[in-house]
């Protein structure tokens, strides 16, 4: 089959509320997967990147509306029915969520929790079901996986158990891979270890996948492409290997400037004044427009466009103008 | 005020705002009853026992020629007044224990604990029972024992929601500060956990007032012929002469007010909205944007987190 | 070794603090290990390591909230081994040392805004006119960079980096000599982090506050401390000089956890 694996076009989510005003929390999302492609969403709060990946799911709060379209392989992901959104959520894609312990059930073994899907929607048997589990345990760098499958989930550390979480997603062999924050609650040589996991079974089967997290250089080192989100919105995407060197967008700037160096220390970090904004709380132009500091009055206007520059993709209207000229963090000191 | 009155009507929802309203009538009625009752609520008339209502006696009198109406009233003082008693000890009882608890844990809250359990474990009728048997019938034993069955019902509830802030890192701070373990239990955790607390002494008024009046209705409580709802329930006599008014009139009066209670009780109590409208936790960015404008003072209840 | 009381030059003084949690079925877990570390005033020291490594242990040993098992812990020359006895004592060591938490969401009383939790410590350490109180009030809401409307709100209607400079206000509030910071930006958005240690500098600056950040991560450390410490399992790894640990790691560990950040040309695989 040809064609990308995962697009969305113009996805946008409303959210309705008490008070009757629904509020937008994502506006106009375009993006294109290629098969085998790993593509970062980062964001701080309220930039919709987990609120992206529940839509790409169907798995939006009950008060939530998504209009526009995702279209996973062909197929229109708005238009299944309940058999072909299950073969969907079962064999097309896999979530890996931030905190496991939340989405494993504590009063069940690991190994039934591995087997239940296959036992259940595939009709594998149980004994078969269980060799397979085993085998993607040792893929995922677990020990003694025999021994593993019959503790619970409380026997084993939070690193372990995301690894088990990764597993019981390969078990389905997705050919997308979702993972929202999958790492933020880890230490970091065990994120290190977590992350090098996904990375390294990706591209031995080919799947795509979506990776979102708040940590831009995490994604630069994950991903072959990174979007910045900010207020529900793209702002800037493009290549990781060039991301540091041509960031264009105001934003995409101010969250390098903003992240401290571990080699040398700042004189003074180069913040972003204000907070992040979610979709429905910003006005009529540019959402980024009130904490930037190159807005001008017509930035808040009308809103900017994702328009092409210096290839990749900028969603600022004085972006030509601007330009910051290295906006890495020597700049910024 | 207006606004502040809309915001509390708002809270309790429709079926919480008339309770609340019923349930103010009913105490107004009997604070006031000397005034507004038509008639002496023990003023013996045998020419109009049993007669059906009318203009002299607007809910007819019972078996006695007493006006029903005027009974009811001066009823409703005796049938509150129990419950409120019974309520107050038990909360000045179980309020300080389940601090005590809640704060230094450990086997102080095991003890503590262990008590709520053992008194938990009889029923408070049969300890009035018990009582009144000891000490012979009356409002006070019966207040008296009903007060100590209900302190465990209120204390574990307060001591539940009390643990809870205890371990919150705001706790934790203050104490950083130098304040004692009085300052901040009372001007902090039980400011706190107020809502709660309170709506909980609603719901256990409701069962305290149901538990009274079946003492009354026994005989064990309060005695004929002060004016009780409990006591005009056991009225059996009108029954068997088919009489129902007396006997119903008061009754409807107990369920209507145990209702009321309840319903405000759970209402004050706060059934919270769905947990994704409410901020979400853990590290990252996974912060509810705040939606209010901050600093305006006068819609801080009315904000609702949406899902970041 | 000196003894308390005459060594002033050092804010904080530990000595081979230890604490041994005792589990359910007396299992004894050793959270902080024979842990030795001073903090010059005026000087700023980050505590690192991983989950499990003991540096909140640490940090609520300092503050009071937990009770060294074994060890000495000093602020400011005064010993602080054991639990305050009297109410003076408390607030004396509460005007010695005061602590920000990670979460913001939680380390604030619901009830109150900004200026009424300010407010009430500034009356409960007294010493000052209705008016003096007033005056200070207003300098730690500029001083944190609240404005005047945020500093009226409750915690509800704040955002996550508006709570914490609330909860750094109010740790400020009785003018203490150290803060410690445990893990106090970690739960903030990336822009918002870098306001609040741009914050931290500047009133370590303007102040002379001594800190102490207990911190997973080794970028906002190297930010903020002169010296750091590596903790492992309750016990030091290596301490000293912040850009000497960090450039320079004398042990596997330290460079282990270095290798493991991600940052630009950082690239996935062990």
């Amino acid at each position: 089959m040809s064609g990308p694996l995962l697009e969305l076009s113009g996805l946008t989510v409303d959210i309705a509320t008490e008070d009757g005003a629904p509020r937008t929390l994502l506006d106009g999302i375009d993006l294109t997967l290629a098969r085998g492609e790993a593509l970062g969403l980062v964001g701080e709060s309220g930039s919709g990147k987990s609120m992206t990946v529940r839509a790409i799911t169907r798995l939006l709060p009950a008060a939530a509306r998504a209009s526009g379209t995702i279209r996973f392989e062909g197929a229109d992901v708005g238009a299944m029915d309940g058999s072909a959104l299950r073969a969907y959520r079962d064999g097309g894609v896999g979530l890996v969520f931030q905190d496991p312990r939340a989405h494993i059930n504590p009063t069940r073994r690991i190994g039934a929790f591995l087997i239940e899907a296959l036992v259940r929607n595939r009709k594998v048997p149980r004994r078969e079901a269980l060799a397979r589990a085993a085998a993607v345990l040792a893929e995922v760098g677990i020990d003694d996986p025999a021994r593993r499958l019959r503790q619970y989930p409380h026997e084993i550390s939070g690193g372990m158990l995301q690894r088990v979480m990764i597993a019981s997603v390969l078990l389905a062999e997705p050919r997308l891979i979702l993972a929202d924050e999958p790492t933020t609650a880890l230490d970091v040589t065990i994120q290190q270890e977590v992350v090098a996991i996904l990375d390294r079974l990706r591209r031995e089967r080919g799947m795509g996948m979506v990776f979102i997290t708040h940590d831009l250089d995490l994604a630069l080192a994950v991903c072959g492409r990174v979007a910045v989100m900010y207020a529900g919105r793209i702002v800037e995407l493009r290549s990781a290997d060039t991301l540091h060197e041509r960031a264009a967008h105001p934003y995409t700037a101010g969250l390098l400037g903003s992240r401290p160096a571990i080699d040398r220390r700042a004189e003074r970090l180069a913040a972003i004044p204000g907070r992040p904004v979610s979709a429905f709380e910003s006005g009529q132009g540019c959402a980024f427009a009130p904490r930037c500091a190159h807005a001008r009055p017509a930035c808040e206007q009308r809103p900017p466009e994702l328009t092409e520059f210096d290839g990749g993709l900028v969603r600022c209207a004085r972006v030509t103008e601007i330009r910051p000229a290295r906006p890495s963090k020597e700049a910024s000191v | 005020m207006r606004e502040k009155l809309r915001t509390t009507t708002g809270r309790l929802g429709l079926a919480g705002t008339a309770s609340a309203v019923f349930l103010l009538v009913v105490l107004l009625i009997a604070l006031a009853a000397p005034l507004l009752a038509p008639a002496d609520p023990n003023r013996q008339s045998l020419l109009d026992a049993y007669t059906g209502p009318s203009a002299a006696h607007l809910l007819g009198a019972d078996g006695i020629g007493r006006d029903i109406l005027s009974r009811l009233m001066f009823g409703a003082r005796t049938s509150l007044l129990g419950p409120a008693l019974v309520v107050g000890v038990s909360l000045l009882v179980g309020i300080p224990l389940a601090l005590l608890a809640s704060w230094y844990g450990g086997w102080v809250d095991a003890v503590v604990a262990r008590v709520f359990d053992l008194i938990y474990a009889l029923p408070g009728l049969l300890l009035a029972v018990l009582t009144v048997a000891l000490f012979g019938p009356g409002l006070t034993p019966a207040v008296a024992a009903l007060s100590i069955a209900y302190v465990p019902f209120l204390a574990r509830i307060v001591r539940a929601a009390a643990r809870q802030q205890r371990v919150s890192p705001y706790v934790d701070a203050l104490s950083v500060q130098g304040f004692g373990v009085l300052r901040i239990s009372v001007g902090h955790v039980l400011r706190n956990i107020a809502p709660t607390v309170v709506g909980q002494a609603a719901i256990a008024f409701g069962y305290a007032l149901l538990d009274l009046a079946s003492l009354s209705y026994l005989g064990l409580a309060v005695q004929a012929p002060t004016p009780d709802w409990g006591v005009m329930v056991s009225d059996t006599d009108a029954l068997l002469k088919g009489y129902w008014l007396p006997v119903i009139a008061p009754g409807v009066l107990i369920v209507l007010t145990v209702l009321a209670l309840t319903v405000l009780g759970a209402r004050i109590s706060g059934e919270k909205p769905p947990r994704y409208l409410r901020r979400a936790k853990r590290t990252g960015d996974r912060r509810v944007p705040n939606t209010a404008p901050v600093g305006t003072p006068n819609q801080k209840e009315t904000t609702v987190g949406a899902v970041g | 070794m000196s003894t308390a009381g005459t060594d002033t030059a050092q804010a904080v003084e530990v000595r081979e603090l230890t604490k041994v949690f005792k589990g359910a079925r007396g299992v004894r877990h050793q959270a902080v290990a024979d842990v030795s570390f001073d903090v010059p005033v005026g000087g700023s020291l980050g505590i690192v390591g991983e989950s499990g490594s003991g540096k909140t242990t640490i940090a609520r040993m300092l503050v009071g909230l937990e009770r060294p098992t074994s060890g000495r812990i000093a602020v400011l020359g005064r010993d602080r081994s054991r639990p305050a006895r009297r109410g003076v004592e408390r607030g004396a060591r509460a005007r010695e040392l005061q602590i920000v938490f990670q979460d913001p969401y939680t380390s604030l009383d619901p009830r109150q805004s900004a200026r009424a939790a300010v407010a009430e410590v500034l009356r409960h350490h007294g010493g000052l006119t209705a008016e003096q109180r007033a005056k200070r009030l207003d300098e730690l809401v500029d001083q944190v960079g609240l404005t005047e409307r945020q500093a009226l709100a409750r915690p509800r209607d704040l955002s996550g980096g508006q709570r914490q400079r609330v909860a750094i206000a109010r740790a400020l509030a009785a003018r203490p000599r150290v803060l410690v910071l445990d893990e106090a930006v970690s739960a903030l958005d990336v822009s918002i982090q870098a306001q609040i240690l741009n914050l931290l500098a500047d009133i370590r600056a303007e102040t002379g506050l001594t800190y102490l950040l207990i911190s997973h991560d080794l970028a906002v450390v190297r930010q903020l401390c002169d010296t750091v410490l590596v903790l492992r399992g309750g016990r030091v790894v290596e301490q000293g000089d912040c850009a000497r640990v960090l450039d320079a790691p004398a042990e596997e560990y330290t460079r282990a956890l270095r290798e493991a950040v991600p940052v630009p040309g950082w690239t996935v695989g062990v």
